[in-house]
């Protein structure tokens, strides 16, 4: 699909759950479940987001075209047929890069103004 | 489980269906993956939590998806949009200002403590019929005293007085009260302290309103202790009673105690005392009606000449106010809700056959997957909205026309005169809307929604099933025949309020200016000091340049309604004569009749020389010679009225509907204002000055005033308006009630010729295929024509006969307004056949229009 560079804009900033499960999603398609245990894998267990807040993210990700669900399934034997998968789509990669540079940006602000000591 | 998957219920359905089990699963291994019953529980709670504020939150996104979607679809269909909301706005409106006013005057308790409890106390007649006279002080110490369902009663007595001090002197209606009245009322003063049972041995302590505690003395905080003098004797003001304190009317602005003399007077015929009394907690009403007339019994034994045909009457204080404002308040209301009816039936019209033409559209959306749910849901979010735009704006037309509304407002009732649109009516308001949106928005929205999931797509926009249309001819028949019954009843009460309108009030207001000077004892309390101040202004006012005459009187027709008092022929019993033999009296100067344009029939008009020297002389009016004087020349014939002193009739003079032009007056006697007797109070005094003139009457108010001011600079000038303005105001309420109504009977008008109009241009594109069809085989234009037309007139005929029927009803029931316009009045009748004829004649006439253009060659494309 089409899109432009003021479609991206629009998302910006993006909630941090959103955020979150775009990075889950960059490696490989993942179910609910395990967009869940990625995230509090990567944040050492400080998020660990609650089945709610990630379906309704999802479900807004899924309009806002960021995700969408993928009919590729993991081997039977891995598979639960009552999951669903999702697949992060090329807007919604554009989208994650472009919220990281936005907080780029801003630490790089931050640092010069002495806020920030060593580089993270 | 099953407490999770209940609590998942938050969550819209179509939530639900996409993500509920993965939800639920996910919870579950959260379970597993936890020991222990703390960390158990924090869990569960955790997910309560989450589920709350996420389902609120998913809610809130469909709402706002389902809000952009009803801005873009109604913006690019803004006339229906606009005439939904039109609609909306006239039904919501009308009722919310019909309510408001119902509401203030019939529903709402009054603003006292025990309000319930709180009743009037009248004399009333034997017989059981409906009269309602004041009462004497010996009767009503005789109640009294002697009473087990009341635990309390007072009195009071309305006087103007004028207040002299602090200003320009200025006339007030007050209230002279014994001290047990304000006490039963349980209103607390805002200032100060009330006029209680120690005014028996003061009473010099006056409690006054905030209104005049504001305008008179700027709410001085050192008002309480504060000297005024009232009528020339001194007092004090010993509190300040809230805003919101009306009692016994709006216009009483200070309250007096009455003085001792008055507690003490014993005739028992000299009636002029209001009680009120407030029952014991537990009596009812039936009750203490039922001890009263065992009261009334005893003391008719008691006094069988003086209260021979004396009575009690016990009335609710809630219901102070003539069956004729209650039956004009209920007619609004009727009226109003046939316009909400009308509105609603427009308003589902609207929407069914939207929704009709919008099939393929729901059709299409249902196959990307939107479930009825979701479908239903976006189509009663934009009914919704339509509704509450409607609703707000109509709020904003109810908020504009209660103002227009407060002289359906009965003046006798104590309460402030502009009803307020209050948190009730806004609800009320709300709730009318949330039907109309609801009911009219989402039933239809369902059903089509289900039939979308039965129909298919190829169905498109051609279908129209036969069902609906029927049920969209209903509401086309209930809207004309409620406009029907609205024109009828409008027009029998315009027809009553001409007839009325025309009656001869026995007077021509044309150029009369009248203004009172209420002259106060006991300064002017004898005649000869009366008649000096009388003269002086009189003089003066006649030579004025333009002033035809001038005279004074004891009251204006149609303002002073009393002073009514049983008339003795000569040579006749007063024992045996009934309290029904009366006639209205007052004192006037010569010119009286003049002025007024009151025209003298036979004998004379009074003369400076009637004075306390020469006998008394009265001039009465045509129907008191009929009804009092033998066969006959009337002059020199006498008989007495109020008191003992014969009258000699000296002339005879027109009829006047003293009464005002709705009620039958009794007779009229009129007394030579030199001959009033001294040591009478001022009451019946001459105060109403009238001028007639051959110039606008306002441009005499200025000289007018400095004559007075001259004649005595203590003298306050009161209710100055013309003559005309009184005749009008006694129809006032009527007149505001027809345009009301009228007002009423044309938006229904509209909105049942919208209603065929709507109707009919549905029909008319949705059979485009099939007349085509039928012009194509060799119908001709005029059958079409005829087949509209025929369409419209059975809708009209269907709804026009009903309604007939209704509006006789209707007009039955308002038969004591109607004033002898027979409720099948057979113009009014005729005149809204007529209109009913435009009405379907208008509504019809675009549809037909397009019926004759269609092209016969629609008949052979396959989807028109």
């Amino acid at each position: 699909m089409a899109y432009e560079q003021s479609d991206i804009d629009a998302l910006l900033p993006l909630p941090p759950a959103t955020f979150h499960i775009l990075i889950a999603l960059v490696r490989e398609d993942r179910h609910g479940y395990a967009v869940i245990q990625d995230i509090e894998q990567r944040t050492g267990g400080e998020l660990r987001l609650s089945a709610g807040t990630l379906y309704r993210s999802i479900q807004r990700m899924l309009e806002q075209g960021l995700i969408r669900e993928t009919r590729d399934r993991p081997a039977p034997e891995l598979d639960d047929e009552r999951r669903r998968y999702y697949r992060i789509t090329k807007f919604g990669e554009d989208v994650a890069r472009g919220e990281a540079q936005r907080m780029a940006s801003l630490v790089r602000m931050a640092r010069a103004q002495g806020l920030v000591l060593s580089r993270a | 489980m099953r407490f999770l998957s209940a609590l998942l219920r938050l969550y819209p359905a179509s939530f639900r269906a996409d993500y509920g089990r993965e939800m639920q699963s996910i919870v579950a291994m959260r379970l597993r993956e936890t020991e222990g019953f703390l960390p158990r529980l924090s869990l569960w709670l955790e997910t309560i939590a989450d589920v709350i504020v996420n389902s609120a939150s998913v809610h809130f996104d469909i709402l706002r998806q389902d809000l952009r979607y009803t801005a873009r679809t109604l913006s690019r269909s803004p006339g229906f949009a606009l005439t939904a909301i039109l609609v909306t706005a006239l039904g919501v409106g009308a009722n919310t200002a019909a309510f408001s006013v119902a509401d203030f005057v019939l529903i709402r308790p009054l603003p006292y403590a025990d309000g319930d409890r709180l009743m009037k106390l009248w004399q009333s007649p034997v017989d059981g019929s409906n009269g309602r006279n004041e009462v004497s002080p010996l009767n009503y110490k005789l109640w009294a005293g002697n009473t087990r369902s009341f635990e309390s009663m007072g009195a009071h007595y309305n006087s103007p007085v004028n207040l002299v001090g602090g200003g320009e002197p200025v006339r007030l209606e007050s209230a002279f009260v014994t001290g047990s009245l304000l006490p039963i009322l349980g209103v607390a003063p805002v200032r100060g302290r009330l006029i209680d049972a120690s005014a028996e041995r003061d009473v010099s302590g006056v409690v006054i309103s905030s209104s005049l505690w504001q305008s008179r003395f700027a709410g001085d905080e050192s008002i309480i202790g504060r000297q005024i003098s009232i009528d020339g004797s001194p007092r004090v003001v010993i509190g300040v009673m809230p805003e919101t304190f009306h009692y016994p009317n709006q216009r009483v602005s200070i309250w007096i105690p009455m003085a001792q003399e008055q507690l003490d007077d014993d005739d028992i015929g000299n009636t002029y005392w209001y009680v009120l009394a407030k029952l014991k907690k537990g009596v009812t009403h039936e009750q203490a009606t039922a001890e009263m007339k065992v009261t009334a019994d005893r003391l008719r034994a008691q006094y069988p000449s003086e209260l021979a045909e004396v009575s009690i009457a016990v009335d609710r204080l809630r219901d102070e106010f003539s069956r004729q404002s209650r039956l004009l308040l209920l007619a609004l209301c009727g009226a109003a809700g046939c316009v909400l009816l009308i509105a609603c039936a427009n308003l589902a019209n609207l929407l069914l056959a939207r929704a009709l033409t919008r099939r393929r559209e729901l059709v299409v959306r249902a196959a990307l997957g939107a479930s009825r749910e979701r479908l239903v849901r976006q189509s009663v979010t934009e009914s919704l909205v339509l509704a509450m735009l409607g609703g707000g704006l109509g709020i904003l037309i109810a908020t504009l026309s209660v103002p227009l509304l407060t002289r359906l407002v009965p003046t006798t009732l104590p309460i402030a005169q502009v009803p307020t649109v209050d948190p009730r009516v806004l609800a009320f308001a709300a709730l009318m809307t949330l039907i109309t949106g609801l009911g009219f928005g989402a039933l239809p929205a369902w059903r089509s929604a289900g039939q979308v999931e039965l129909g298919g797509i190829r169905e498109g926009s051609k279908s129209v099933g036969g069902r609906r249309e029927r049920a969209r001819s209903a509401l086309v028949i209930a809207e004309v025949m409620a406009s029907v019954v609205l024109l009828i009843s409008a027009g029998l009460l315009m027809r009553a309020l001409l007839r009325i309108q025309d009656r001869d009030p026995g007077f021509s207001v044309a150029n009369v200016l009248t203004l009172k000077t209420d002259l106060p004892s006991p300064k002017y309390d004898s005649t000869a000091r009366r008649v000096i101040f009388y003269n002086e202004v009189l003089t003066r006012t006649r030579a004025l340049p333009g002033v035809v005459s001038a005279a004074y009187s004891t009251g204006l027709p149609m303002v002073m309604t009393g002073g009514v008092w049983r008339v003795i022929r000569e040579g006749e019993d007063p024992e045996g004569v009934s309290q029904n033999e009366r006639a209205s009296s007052r004192f006037v100067s010569p010119g009286y009749f003049e002025t007024l344009g009151i025209p003298l029939k036979d004998g004379r008009d009074f003369e400076e020389t009637d004075d306390s020297n020469r006998p008394a002389v009265a001039v009465v009016s045509e129907s008191f010679v009929k009804r009092f004087l033998p066969p006959g020349n009337p002059i020199g014939r006498r008989f007495t009225i109020r008191g003992d002193i014969p009258l000699t009739v000296a002339g005879v003079v027109g009829d006047v509907r003293v009464r005002g032009p709705e009620r039958e007056s009794e007779p009229q006697v009129y007394m030579s204002y030199r001959q009033y007797p001294d040591g009478q109070g001022s009451f019946y005094a001459p105060k109403d000055l009238v001028i007639r003139s051959s110039i606008p009457s306002a441009s005499l108010v200025q000289s007018v005033r400095a004559i007075v001011q001259r004649a005595d600079p203590e003298q306050p000038i009161s209710n100055v308006r013309p003559l005309s303005e009184i005749l009008s105001d006694a129809t006032a309420a009527r007149s505001v009630q027809v345009r009301v109504l009228v007002a009423f009977a044309a938006i229904a008008f509209i909105l049942a010729a919208i209603g065929i109009h709507g109707l009919l241009s549905f029909a008319v594109s949705s059979r485009q295929h099939e007349i085509g069809v039928r012009l194509a085989l060799g119908a001709q234009r005029a059958d079409i024509v005829k087949m509209v037309m025929g369409k419209a007139a059975v809708l009209a005929a269907a709804g026009v006969i009903p309604g007939l029927l209704i509006a006789y009803a209707a007009g039955r029931s308002m038969q004591s307004l109607l004033a002898g316009v027979e409720p099948a009045d057979v113009t009014t009748f005729a005149a809204a056949g007529v209109l009913c004829v435009v009405m379907t004649m208008l509504g019809s006439l675009l549809p037909t229009l397009r019926a004759v253009r269609v092209d016969p060659a629609t008949a052979f494309r396959s989807d028109a």
